[in-house]
């Protein structure tokens, strides 16, 4: 491997880990206070800023205190590092090194946008690890940073930690079913596991949930696409409400529940460890917002066709059309993280059972059937069966939902009223 | 106990999907969203809002001029018209003092102070005002009519020295009352 | 009724039953009690729980009857016409014919078949015009006043009183804050001339200073020209104060009483043990009072006692034990390194070249474990410090040391103190070289000199304060003051009293018990578990027989008598003698 390969992946690995999401962190926490207080009629934090009145100023420059994370990480660092004495030292040190590490490293296969290139070198790929199983990657780590919260909430040795750890367990696991069963029609479209040609793809023949562009030309007909919406549309639902599920977040943040829990897995942290796990949790939250972004509307692209234009966008021989897609992937992510939060303080925590029922019983076979619903109509607009066989397929389909349906309406347990 | 019979409501289909009560809420808080970022969140004009929210925004902005006659403040010890301070140490506000922020160390009156009848004033009055709760209780028991809970509400120090009052700063803040009962002052 | 075949000739009459006895039947708000003949009305009432309020009167004085406030309502059997028979109820009582005048409480017997009425409507109206009357021309210094929260007018105005004055004129002006004498203050503004100052200074301090002048409303207390009120016992006269009219100086304007948490433990300064009351806020002292204890001291307490606690607070307290280094400079050690050292420091000696000089001051579990040291350390020489001085003939003993009896008791020898010439002695010739010497100022009170002191190669000092002693010594360890320490001492009279501890200790000091225990433990070789002072005090009663079936809480707060002594206390043959003649009651 040559040195200019090695080193320009360790400068994509700085530049789009460090310098593009790292930040989004703490911008998606201020994000968080700022638009959760405006929804309840407040300010929020808008004080910190620059101290211009320490230096003899006359007046402090706030802006509108966007250094209130800042701040806040300045704070995390400073408090005391408590390690409570009836520890396992060693899971509690690693715990939270063990749900940011995940969150990070999934970010490798996400296509931050399409290629830059600079003058007499080859074309960058704006995505570290091109790698032919991107979701599968993704899920493979991800699921990884349940050993965190789980271990966090083991070692620490007290009851709501483990408590919260447990819960974690089985929520994230539960959930993990239905969030790779929900892609699977969205892989057998695209027949791809390669997330840059996934968004490549949708960049020519329209994002999986707006295909209003690129019909034809070996691709599926309008026809077939607008009715792949549906079982895309499903799969987008699942996947989203899995992906918040995954993340902790409300509605589904069960494992820090602070009205059952104190702090629930991190009750026993503090200073630096206790902020990254919530490091950890915004990350992830990046992270699925990235995923949902490139899977299901169209990553960096800016869609209806204007893309190869962009993609050759040049100064001198420069191809600076990569940034650009960089710029709208982000503002495709902040508007998915603006949605995150916004279902954060919309909607009431799930009580637990309710949060089991959901995903064992309703998405597990919702996702089930949507794989065979995707096949169908995938088959439909290949033109290589009959529309015999595809009605077969329809009934069958039709046949074992309503079977579904009934097996878990029967095996719901009747609630008995008290006598 | 009594047994109370809940029955669970029934739910229509609609409700069972829950996506309409989703949709319903995101319409709410967007509208609390938009109406904050319009300064037309409802009781903003009351609350004297600083133009986002209902939220005022306190050092810059304040509501002293609300405030009711009966607010309690600091508390603080008072003179009166002659110049007199009223306290005489009783410490019965030591004793009421719910939690303890007060600290009275009696003194003897000089025999060549004009107001030698009195006996007794405090040599040092101190109140903790990390402690103080502000009840009142302590201008409530007081006998003297000498110590009264002020306005002032912005009590704050860089030390917890610096947050007990002492009596040179009690007697500061309280100032001169008058009209008050002079039971020491009638001619002798 | 039963149903036997008595007689009905046979069934005595109440008050029969009672003359038996020497008793009379008297009804008390309904109920009927039976009281010896002469016994004062007041104290008929107060025995059976029911309070008379009132002012003058007090069970160890005279009663002169001026303060009107015990009022009741009093009720006799009406005189039967010649040849009539009194008419009597079921019980054989007769019935009782009330009085439209009520009577005072204090100055009158009770006779067979009186009636007592201290509730009603007469009695309330009495008491509330007798309260209007006093609280006329008194001051509202309550404020100011140090009696408030003990003061008996606040108390009978809340109870009895109207609470709003009708009283529109000025009031009468008096003399305030007189100073009648070195430890007590008069004002008379509060003053509501009830005269127990007066007569408790004729009667029992028998130095009669106090008298009325004018007359009326203007009546005032004052001294006998060219006499100030300095009797040892002055400051008996501001505890029966009724009101704030005389007060304490050393107390004055120290401390409100309702912060004050009263703790009950003798006084340690002379043979009698005087039963006080020690008054503390937080941890420290703000007065001590006496206590009621008929048998030792009455109700009465001599100044110098009293006032004789300031030093506890003292700048000079020892708060850490020291040790003296290469220097001769003393450095703060632990309580264990001290120990050790000593138990080192003593192996150099044989037991005849070791003394331990105790005190005359300590509890009987202290002596106990003193003896038991010098016990386990061999033969050693053992003496406490004789402190005699003038007995007064009313409570102040000429033997100063509270405890000696429990010395003779404990240490079974006759003399405690007889070797200390002896040890004196020994330490000048050099036979005696190592020295334990315990509470005891041995420069100031023993007759050594720093340089007798300065002869012993070891000397181990444990005392409250640092004094010369301490400054001669190589080790000096903290001990606690009185009203630190629980424990017991026994009287010049033989009564087994206890003291309780009011306040703590302040810094490292230890309680004197605990420094002797873990010292005995050091050098012991059969070291053992006294975890608390009962501990203690169940070894003493297993080994002397005169403490055998006690406990430090069998001690009642009024002592037992465990040994017969033909000590007299003179106030108490005083009191006794105008018990007999008549002319006190309680």
């Amino acid at each position: 491997m040559d040195f200019a390969l090695i080193l320009t992946i360790l400068i994509k690995i700085i530049t789009l880990t460090f310098v593009v999401v790292l930040p989004l962190v703490p911008v998606s926490v201020y994000f968080e206070r700022r638009f959760s207080a405006i929804i309840q009629d407040r300010v929020g934090p808008n004080r910190v800023g620059i101290p211009l009145t320490l230096f003899g100023g006359k007046k402090d420059f706030s802006f509108f205190g966007l250094v209130q994370p800042v701040a806040d990480g300045i704070k995390l660092f400073l408090k005391e590092d408590f390690t409570p004495a009836h520890v396992r030292k060693a899971f509690y040190w690693m715990a939270p090194a063990l749900t940011v590490a995940p969150a990070l490293i999934t970010l490798c296969v996400i296509p931050f946008g399409s290629d830059i290139q600079l003058p007499g070198m080859d074309p960058v790929k704006l995505v570290i690890a091109d790698i032919n199983v991107g979701p599968l990657f993704i899920f493979a780590v991800a699921s990884l940073s349940v050993y965190g919260i789980t271990l966090a909430g083991w070692s620490s040795n007290s009851k709501f930690p483990f408590i919260g750890g447990v819960r974690s367990t089985a929520q994230m696991i539960s959930y993990e079913i239905a969030l790779g069963l929900s892609i699977i029609p969205v892989l057998l479209y695209f027949g791809e596991l390669n997330l840059s040609k996934i968004v490549q793809y949708q960049a020519e023949h329209g994002w999986l949930l707006l295909p209003l562009w690129g019909h034809g030309e070996g691709a599926l007909s309008l026809t077939s696409k607008l009715l792949f919406w549906i079982p895309a549309f499903i799969s987008f639902l699942i996947f989203t409400i899995s992906i918040f599920a995954e993340t902790n977040r409300m509605p589904f943040d069960l494992p820090e529940c602070e009205t059952e829990l104190v702090g629930g897995y991190h009750t026993e942290y503090s200073s630096m460890k206790f902020a990254m796990f919530f490091m950890g949790e915004y990350a992830a939250m990046v992270v699925g917002s990235a995923l949902i972004v490139t899977l299901f509307f169209g990553g960096w692209s800016v869609g209806f066709g204007a893309d190869a234009a962009i993609a050759g966008f040049a100064i001198g021989g420069f191809k600076i059309g990569g940034l650009v897609h960089l710029g709208v992937f982000l503002a495709k992510v902040i508007a998915f993280i603006l949605f995150f939060i916004l279902v954060r303080w919309t909607v009431p925590r799930f009580r637990y059972d309710q949060l089991m029922k959901l995903g064992w019983v309703i998405f597990f076979e919702a996702a089930l059937i949507n794989v065979f619903l995707a096949a169908l109509v995938i088959a439909s607009g290949s033109g290589k069966f009959t529309p015999l066989i595809l009605g077969i397929g329809g009934v069958l389909l039709v046949i074992t939902t309503a079977a579904i349906i009934y097996v878990a309406k029967v095996s719901e347990p009747k609630v008995k009223a008290l006598a | 106990m009594a047994i109370v019979k809940l029955t669970r409501p029934k739910l229509s289909v609609g409700e069972k999907i829950y996506f309409g009560a989703l949709l319903k809420g995101f319409f709410l808080t967007m509208k609390h969203a938009v109406a904050s970022l319009r300064n037309k969140s409802r009781g903003a004009k009351d609350m004297a809002s600083s133009g986002l929210g209902v939220t005022m925004q306190y050092p810059e902005q304040r509501w002293d001029d609300h405030m009711p006659e009966h607010y309690r403040g600091a508390p603080t010890l008072v003179t009166d018209e002659q110049g007199r301070e009223r306290c005489v140490s009783c410490q019965l506000c030591e004793f009421i003092c719910p939690p303890k922020a007060i600290k009275i160390i009696p003194g003897e009156i000089p025999s060549d102070d004009p107001w030698a009848k009195v006996e007794k004033r405090p040599k040092e009055f101190d109140i903790d005002m990390i402690r103080c709760i502000y009840c009142g209780m302590c201008e409530e028991v007081c006998p003297e009519q000498a110590i009264y809970l002020r306005k002032d509400y912005l009590i704050s120090g860089l030390t917890r020295a610096e947050m007990v009052h002492d009596k040179k700063k009690l007697y500061e803040i309280g100032g001169v009352r008058v009209g008050l009962v002079n039971k020491w002052n009638e001619i002798k | 009724m039963s149903d036997t075949t008595t007689a009905p000739a046979e069934i005595k009459l109440p008050k029969d039953l009672a003359a038996e006895k020497g008793m009379v039947n008297v009804q008390i708000d309904g109920v009927w009690h039976q009281f010896p003949r002469g016994t004062r009305m007041i104290e008929a009432c107060r025995s059976v729980q029911v309070e008379v309020p009132h002012y003058c009167y007090h069970p160890k004085l005279s009663v002169p009857g001026n303060c009107r406030m015990c009022l009741v309502q009093m009720g006799m059997p009406p005189r039967p016409a010649p040849g009539q028979e009194p008419q009597r109820d079921e019980k054989g009582y007769e019935n009782i014919g009330w009085m439209p005048r009520p009577v005072i409480a204090c100055a009158n017997t009770v006779s067979e078949n009186m009636g007592i009425r201290t509730k009603g409507e007469l009695v309330e109206k009495c008491r509330e015009g007798v309260m209007e009357f006093l609280l006329i021309n008194h001051p509202l210094d309550c404020p100011i006043c140090d009696q408030a929260g003990e003061c008996r007018l606040q108390e009978f105005s809340v109870g009895f009183g109207k609470g709003t004055s009708r009283f529109v004129d000025l009031k009468v002006k008096k003399p305030k804050n007189v100073d009648i004498g070195p430890r007590i203050r008069l004002d008379d503004e509060r003053c509501i001339m009830c005269s127990r100052c007066i007569r408790f200074m004729d009667e029992v301090a028998g130095d009669p200073v106090l008298g009325f002048t004018q007359r009326g409303t203007h009546t005032t207390l004052t001294v006998h020209p060219g006499r100030i009120l300095d009797s040892n016992y002055s400051l008996n006269t501001a505890d029966i104060c009724p009101v704030g009219a005389l007060t304490s100086n050393d107390f004055r304007f120290q401390m409100r009483v309702w912060f004050l948490k009263e703790t009950k433990s003798i006084d340690v300064n002379c043979g009698t043990g005087t039963n006080i009351t020690i008054w503390t806020r937080g941890n420290q002292i703000h007065r001590i009072t006496p206590r009621q204890n008929d048998a030792v001291n009455s109700c009465w307490m001599p100044d110098s006692h009293r006032l004789n606690f300031h030093y506890i607070d003292s700048e000079a307290r020892l708060t850490e034990p020291l040790q003296r280094d290469a220097n001769g400079q003393y450095q703060p050690i632990s309580w264990a390194q001290a120990n050790q050292s000593i138990a080192a420091g003593l192996k150099h000696f044989s037991a005849s070249q070791i003394a331990i000089i105790g005190s005359g001051r300590m509890t009987n579990e202290e002596l106990f474990l003193t003896k038991q040291l010098a016990d386990q350390l061999g033969d050693t020489w053992l003496s406490i410090v004789p402190r005699t001085g003038e007995a007064d003939h009313l409570l102040v003993a000429a033997d100063r040391n509270p405890n000696t009896t429990g010395a003779q008791l404990i240490w079974q020898s006759a003399d405690p103190a007889g070797s200390l010439n002896a040890i004196r002695d020994g330490i000048r010739n050099g036979n005696i070289k190592a020295l334990i010497s315990l509470g005891e100022d041995l420069i100031s009170d023993a007759g050594f000199t720093a340089d007798d002191l300065a002869k012993l190669d070891f000397h181990v000092h444990s005392h409250i304060l640092a004094n010369p002693t301490a400054n001669a010594a190589a080790i000096v360890l903290p001990g606690a003051a009185f009203a630190e320490k629980r424990g017991s001492m026994v009287n010049l009279s033989g009564r087994l009293q206890r003291l309780n501890a009011a306040c703590i200790a302040p810094g490292q000091a230890h309680d004197d018990w605990e420094i002797l225990r873990d010292l005995l433990n050091k050098v012991s070789s059969d070291p053992q578990q006294m975890p608390n002072i009962e501990n203690v005090f169940k070894k003493l009663s297993e080994s002397v027989s005169e403490f055998e079936n006690l406990t430090l809480s069998r001690i009642t707060d009024q002592g037992v008598v465990i040994t017969e002594t033909n000590h007299v206390i003179p106030l108490l043959e005083n009191e006794r003698a105008r018990k007999a003649a008549g002319v006190i009651n309680g």
